[in-house]
C-alpha cells in the first residue's frame, strides 16, 4: 500500500497548497513535496523487485484489485514498481521538490496555483511510471497534460498561448494513436485476454496468443502496433522528426516547468518505449530492416538535435535542443536491445533527468538575474554569479559526458551495448556516428558558456546582478551532488537496473560480447 | 414496504407522471397566486417533481425492472404496458435517469438566470412536460407513442427557446426551430406511414415480427430513411443540425443546456430501440443497410461539427457545434453494429457517453448561464479574466470542458476511449480516424475558452459581485458527478451494457 501512500499524499499535498494563501504556497509546497520523497526513500530502503516486472519478475509493493470492466476486459488498479520504474519514481520526487524551491524567485503571481499544479503534476507522473494496468498507466499518461497545459499557459512566456496549445495538441494526438496501437495488441490476443494488466497483455504476446485481427496475420498486427505504439511515444520523447512542440514549449514555459518537462516529462516517452516497444514487441526488431531504421531515428535525433542545438542563441534553447540529442542516445540504447544498451539507456533517463534539470535551473537562476536568456546579450556572468556559474558549468560537463559524471556513465553504456550488437547491421557505425554527437554538444556548451559565463563583465541591464539566493545555488548543488554520486557510483542504481532488463535480453534476440566481458551486470 | 411486483403496472410510468404532476402542480399554484408569483415556491415544486422522478427511476433500477433475472436470462424483467405501446426496461430506464438529473440540474440553475423573469411558472412547467415527453419517448414501444412523445417533447421546447420574449434573437431561435421542426415532425410521421403501410403494423414488437418475416422492399427501404431523417433531427445530427446553433444560441442558457443533453438523449434512445429492436440490421440490410448511412452520418456529423466548432467566436454557439460533435460520436454506438462486433459493448459505450455527457455538457451551458447572468458578454474574449473573478465556477468548467475533449478529469475520458474502442471493435477504421482527428480538433476550441477563462487579464470593468447559489449548486453537482463518474464508471457501463444486452 506503500504506493497508494505516495499518490495519495502527494494528491492531498496538491489540494493543501490550492488551498493556501499566496504568501505562504511555495514554502508549503516544498516541504509537503518532502513527504513523496521521504515515501520514495522508504520504498528504496524496502526495494525487493527483481527481475522485469512484464517479464514475469518480483514486482515490489505491488497491489492489484478490480476496478470495473471495459466489455470483456477487467480493468484494475495495479500498481508497483521494478528496477525501471524505480529510479524514475525516485527522480521525480528529487526533481520535483528542487524544481518548487527553484521556483520561489521567479513566480510571483497565483503561486497557489502554481504550486499546487506542480504538485498535481507530480502525481500524474508517478502515477505514470508506478501503473501496471493499460488503463490506469493511461488515465496518469493523459492527465499530466492538464497540470502542464496551465502551467506553461499560465505564467509562460509572451507566446504561451502558442507554446502551450501546441504542446497538448501533439501529445493529446499521439496519445490517440497510442491508444489505438494497444488495442490492436489487445483484440489481437482475443478471448486469451481477461484483464488489462501490461503484465497480462505481455505475457500473453511473448507466449504467442496474438491471434489474426481483421484477416491480418499476427506479424503484421505486431508491426502495426509497434509503428502506432512508436509514434505515440516519440512525440513525448521527442524523436525528430516530431519534436518541434518541445523547443516551444520550453522556451515559453517558466525554467521550474522547464525542469521537469526536460527532467521527467520526456522520461514518460522513453519508458513508454521500453515498457511497450522493446519489452512487449522486440521481435520485431528482428525482422527485416527495422532495427536498423530505429537506430537510424535515433541517430538522426542524436545529431540533429544538437545541430540543432548549435545554431540557437538562447541558452534555454540550448538546452532544449540538447535534450532531443540525449534522448536519441535512449532510442539507440534500447534498439540494441542488450543488456548495456538497455540498461544504459534505462540509466540515461536518470542521469539526463538530473542534468537537464540542473542546466535548466541555472538557466533559470541566471535569467532571474539578468532577465535574458540570449548568449550575445551576455558576458562574463561568471564574474558575479561564481557559485551558479562554477555549478552550471560543471553540469555542462556532465552533458558531454565527462567521466566520473553520471552523463558519462550513461553514455558509455549505451555505446558498449550499441557497438557489437547482433540485432543491428553496421553497428559499430551507428555508434561511432552517434559518439560524434557528443563531440557537437561539447562544441555548443563550451561555445555558449565562454560567450556568457566567461570573459570580461558585460551587461547591458537595469537590474543589480548579484549572488543567487541560496535555496537556487542549494537546488543546483543538490543536483550536481546526485550526477557525481551516480558518476562514482552508478551500480547504486545500476544493479537493479541491469537486473530489470536482462529477462527482456535473454528472451530477445542477442547478448553482446561485452557483456560477458563486463559481467554482465548483477 | 412495497414491491414493484404488487403495484399496478401502470406505476411503472411513474417517473414521467411525476414530472407531468409537477407541471399541473406549478400551473395550479400559479393560478392561484398569479400576481406574487413565488420563485422559490416554484422552484422547489419543479425541483421535488425532478428529485422524485429520479429517485422513481432508480428505485425501478435496483427493484431488478429490466434487468436479467437470475436463473432465466430470459425473462428482461421488463413491464409492458397498454398493450405493449410503452415498455420500461433497462433502455428506457437509465435514459429516464439522465433526463432526471439534467432536469434537476436545469431546474436549480433557473431559479437565479429567472430572477425578475415574468411567467416563472410557465417556464418551469414547460421544463417539466417536455421532461414528461422525454421520459415517454425512453419508453416508447410503438410508432403511435412515439410520434407523441416526440411532439410532446418539442412544442414545450419551441415555446421554451423564445421565452426571452423581449430579446429578438431568442424568438428568432424559436420561431426557425419551430419551422424546422415542423418538418421534420412531418417526415418522421410520412416515414412512420410508409412502414405502416409495407408492414401493417405500429407496434415495435408487431413490425419487428414482420420484418424478420422476409424483404419489404424499396418503399418501407424509403420510410426508414425518413424515420431516420426524422431522429436526425432530435439529435442534431449533420445534416439536420442547422437548427442546433440557432436555437442554443438564442434560447436562455438553462434551455440550452436542456435541450442539448435531455432532448438529445431522448432522441437517441428511440434510435436506439428502433433501429436496433425494431429494423434489426440482418433483415432490413437487404432493403436497406442502414448501418452504412449511420458511419456516414455519424463520420460527417462529428467532422462537420467539429471544424464549424472551431471558428467560433460566441462561447454557447461553440458549444452547441460541440454538442452536434457528440451526437456524431455517440452514433458510433450504431454505426459500429457491424456484422462481428459484440453489439452490446458497442451500444453500451454511446448510452455510456449519454450519460457522461448528460452532465459535463449541461455543466458547461450552465457555466455559460452564469456568464449571462453576470451580464459579461457572450464572446470568447469576454470570459477573459473569470477565473480569477470566480476560481470555483471556472474550475467546474474546465472540468467540464477537458472532460468534453476526453481528457482525464472526468467520465468523459473513459466514455470517449470507449466510444473509440466501439469503433475497433466494429472495425470500421474511418470512423475510428474520424473520432481520432475529431477529437484532437476539438481540443482547439475547448482550450480557446479555458485559455481565456485562466490565462488572460480581466477586462478593466470586470466587476463580479454575486454568486448566485441555485447555478453554483447546480455546477457543483454537475462537476461532481462529471469527476465522479471517472472513477466510478464501472456501475455506469455494467448498467448500458446489461440494457443494450437485453436489446440485442
Amino acid at each position: 500500500m506503500l504506493i497508494e501512500f505516495l499518490l495519495g499524499i502527494t494528491l492531498a499535498s496538491a489540494l493543501l497548497v490550492f488551498m493556501a494563501p499566496d504568501r505562504i504556497a511555495g514554502k508549503l509546497a516544498a516541504l509537503l513535496s518532502l513527504l513523496p520523497l521521504g515515501t520514495a526513500g522508504v520504498m528504496w530502503l524496502g526495494f525487493d523487485a527483481s527481475g522485469n516486472a512484464l517479464r514475469g519478475g518480483e514486482i515490489a509493493f505491488e497491489s492489484r484489485f478490480e476496478w470495473f470492466d471495459l466489455g470483456s476486459y477487467a480493468l484494475q488498479w495495479h500498481v508497483g514498481v521494478d528496477g525501471v520504474s524505480f529510479p524514475l519514481v525516485a527522480l521525480t520526487t528529487v526533481l520535483t521538490t528542487l524544481a518548487i524551491v527553484s521556483s520561489w524567485t521567479p513566480i510571483d503571481e497565483r503561486q497557489s496555483q502554481f504550486y499546487g499544479l506542480m504538485l498535481i503534476v507530480e502525481v500524474a507522473l508517478l502515477g505514470v511510471f508506478v501503473g501496471l494496468d493499460f488503463f490506469l498507466w493511461f488515465v496518469f499518461w493523459e492527465a499530466v497534460l492538464i497540470p502542464m497545459y496551465f502551467l506553461i499557459a499560465i505564467w509562460g512566456g509572451p507566446r504561451r498561448e502558442y507554446a502551450a496549445m501546441k504542446f497538448i495538441i501533439y501529445t493529446n494526438l499521439a496519445s490517440l494513436l497510442m491508444f489505438v496501437g494497444v488495442f490492436l495488441l489487445v483484440f489481437g490476443l482475443g478471448d486469451s485476454l481477461t484483464t488489462l494488466s501490461l503484465v497480462d497483455i505481455s505475457a500473453g504476446i511473448q507466449n504467442g496468443q496474438l491471434g489474426e485481427l481483421a484477416g491480418f496475420d499476427p506479424a503484421v498486427i505486431e508491426v502495426a502496433a509497434f509503428v502506432l505504439l512508436f509514434l505515440g511515444f516519440a512525440v513525448k520523447v521527442p524523436v525528430v522528426p516530431f519534436h518541434t512542440w518541445l523547443p516551444d514549449a520550453h522556451v515559453e514555459a517558466p525554467s521550474p516547468v522547464s525542469v521537469i518537462l526536460a527532467g521527467v516529462l520526456l522520461k514518460m516517452g522513453t519508458y513508454a518505449l521500453l515498457r511497450f516497444n522493446f519489452t512487449m514487441l522486440n521481435d520485431v526488431l528482428d525482422a527485416g530492416w527495422n532495427a536498423e531504421i530505429l537506430m537510424s531515428i535515433g541517430l538522426v535525433s542524436v545529431i540533429y538535435g544538437a545541430m540543432l542545438a548549435l545554431a540557437q542563441r538562447d541558452l534555454k534553447r540550448i538546452v532544449a535542443y540538447s535534450s532531443i540529442s540525449s534522448m536519441g542516445y535512449v532510442i539507440i540504447g534500447l534498439t540494441a536491445l542488450t543488456p548495456h544498451g538497455m540498461g544504459g539507456a534505462t540509466f540515461q533517463m536518470v542521469s539526463h533527468g538530473l542534468i537537464s534539470g540542473l542546466m535548466f535551473m541555472g538557466v533559470g537562476v541566471f535569467y532571474n538575474a539578468t532577465h535574458t536568456r540570449m548568449v550575445g546579450d551576455m558576458s562574463g556572468l561568471a564574474d558575479r554569479m561564481p557559485w551558479t556559474a562554477g555549478i552550471f558549468v560543471a553540469g555542462a560537463f556532465g552533458y558531454m559526458g565527462l567521466p566520473l559524471m553520471s552523463g558519462f556513465a550513461g553514455e558509455v553504456l549505451v555505446f558498449i551495448g550499441s557497438f557489437n550488437t547482433a540485432t543491428v547491421d553496421g553497428a559499430p557505425i551507428f555508434t561511432a556516428l552517434a559518439m560524434f554527437g557528443i563531440v557537437i554538444v561539447a562544441g555548443y556548451l563550451l561555445w555558449a558558456m565562454q560567450r556568457s559565463l566567461f570573459g570580461p563583465f558585460e551587461l547591458e541591464t537595469d537590474y543589480e546582478i548579484g549572488r543567487a539566493p541560496l535555496h537556487d545555488l542549494a537546488s543546483l548543488a543538490v543536483l550536481l551532488g546526485l550526477v557525481i554520486l551516480l558518476g562514482v557510483n552508478p551500480d547504486l542504481i545500476y544493479g537493479a537496473i541491469q537486473d530489470a532488463v536482462q529477462p527482456i535480453v535473454q528472451s530477445g534476440v542477442a547478448g553482446d560480447a561485452a557483456s560477458a566481458f563486463l559481467g554482465g551486470g548483477h | 414496504m412495497a414491491t414493484i411486483a404488487t403495484l399496478p403496472e401502470w406505476a411503472a410510468l411513474a417517473p414521467a407522471l411525476t414530472f407531468a404532476a409537477a407541471a399541473f402542480l406549478l400551473l395550479l399554484a400559479d393560478a392561484v397566486s398569479p400576481e406574487e408569483g413565488n420563485p422559490v415556491a416554484l422552484a422547489g415544486i419543479s425541483l421535488s417533481g425532478a428529485l422524485v422522478s429520479l429517485g422513481f427511476t432508480v428505485w425501478y433500477v435496483v427493484e431488478g425492472t429490466g434487468q436479467p433475472r437470475e436463473g432465466d436470462p430470459s425473462d428482461a424483467g421488463a413491464i409492458e404496458l397498454f398493450d405493449a405501446t410503452l415498455v420500461v426496461d433497462g433502455m428506457s430506464l437509465f435514459f429516464s435517469a439522465i433526463i432526471a438529473s439534467v432536469v434537476v440540474l436545469v431546474v436549480l440553475a433557473s431559479y437565479d438566470y429567472l430572477q425578475d423573469h415574468p411567467y416563472q411558472a410557465e417556464y418551469y412547467s414547460l421544463v417539466l412536460l417536455a421532461a414528461t415527453g422525454m421520459t415517454m419517448v425512453t419508453a416508447a414501444n410503438s410508432f403511435v407513442t412515439a410520434f407523441i412523445a416526440i411532439e410532446l417533447v418539442s412544442l414545450p421546447s419551441y415555446a421554451l427557446v423564445s421565452s426571452l420574449k423581449h430579446n429578438r434573437g431568442s424568438v428568432e431561435a424559436g420561431l426557425k426551430y419551430f419551422l424546422i421542426g415542423a418538418l421534420s415532425s412531418a417526415i418522421f410521421a410520412y416515414g412512420i406511414s410508409l412502414v405502416y403501410v409495407t408492414t401493417g403494423s405500429l407496434q415495435f414488437d408487431a413490425v419487428t415480427s414482420v420484418v424478420e418475416g422476409g424483404e419489404l422492399g424499396g418503399i418501407f427501404g424509403l420510410g426508414v430513411l425518413m424515420i431516420l431523417g426524422g431522429i436526425a433531427f432530435k439529435i442534431a445530427a449533420v445534416p439536420f443540425h442547422f437548427w442546433a446553433p440557432e436555437a442554443y444560441e438564442g434560447a436562455p442558457a438553462p434551455i440550452s443546456a436542456f435541450i442539448s443533453s435531455a432532448s438529445k438523449a431522448a432522441g437517441f434512445v428511440l434510435a436506439f430501440r428502433v433501429f436496433v429492436d425494431v429494423f434489426t440490421w440482418e433483415f432490413v440490410e437487404p432493403t436497406i443497410d442502414w448501418v452504412v448511412a449511420i458511419q456516414i452520418l455519424a463520420i460527417v456529423t462529428m467532422t462537420v461539427a467539429n471544424f464549424a466548432a472551431l471558428k467560433q467566436e460566441k462561447v454557447k454557439r461553440m458549444l452547441a457545434y460541440s454538442s452536434v460533435g457528440h451526437a456524431g460520436y455517440v452514433l458510433i454506438a450504431l454505426a459500429g453494429l457491424t456484422a462481428g462486433a459484440d453489439h452490446a459493448f458497442v451500444l453500451g459505450s454511446g448510452m455510456a457517453h449519454l450519460l457522461v455527457y448528460g452532465f459535463m455538457n449541461t455543466g458547461a451551458f450552465l457555466y455559460v448561464a452564469l456568464a449571462e447572468y453576470w451580464g459579461v458578454g457572450r464572446r470568447i474574449e469576454d470570459y477573459n479574466g473569470l477565473g480569477a473573478q470566480a476560481p470555483f465556477a471556472s474550475a467546474t468548467m474546465t472540468v467540464f470542458l477537458f472532460s468534453l475533449a476526453g481528457l482525464p478529469i472526468g467520465g468523459g475520458f473513459v466514455s470517449k476511449y470507449y466510444l473509440l474502442l466501439a469503433s475497433i471493435e466494429g472495425e470500421v477504421a474511418l470512423l475510428a480516424i474520424a473520432l481520432i482527428v475529431n477529437s484532437v480538433v476539438s481540443l482547439f476550441y475547448y482550450t480557446r475558452v479555458l485559455w481565456a477563462i485562466w490565462a488572460e487579464n480581466p477586462a478593466a470593468d470586470l466587476e463580479i459581485e454575486q454568486y448566485p447559489t441555485g447555478l453554483y449548486a447546480a455546477l457543483a453537482l454537475a462537476a461532481l458527478a462529471t469527476v465522479l463518474l471517472l472513477p466510478a464508471f464501472g456501475p455506469v457501463v455494467d448498467l448500458a451494457n446489461t440494457a443494450a444486452e437485453m436489446l440485442v
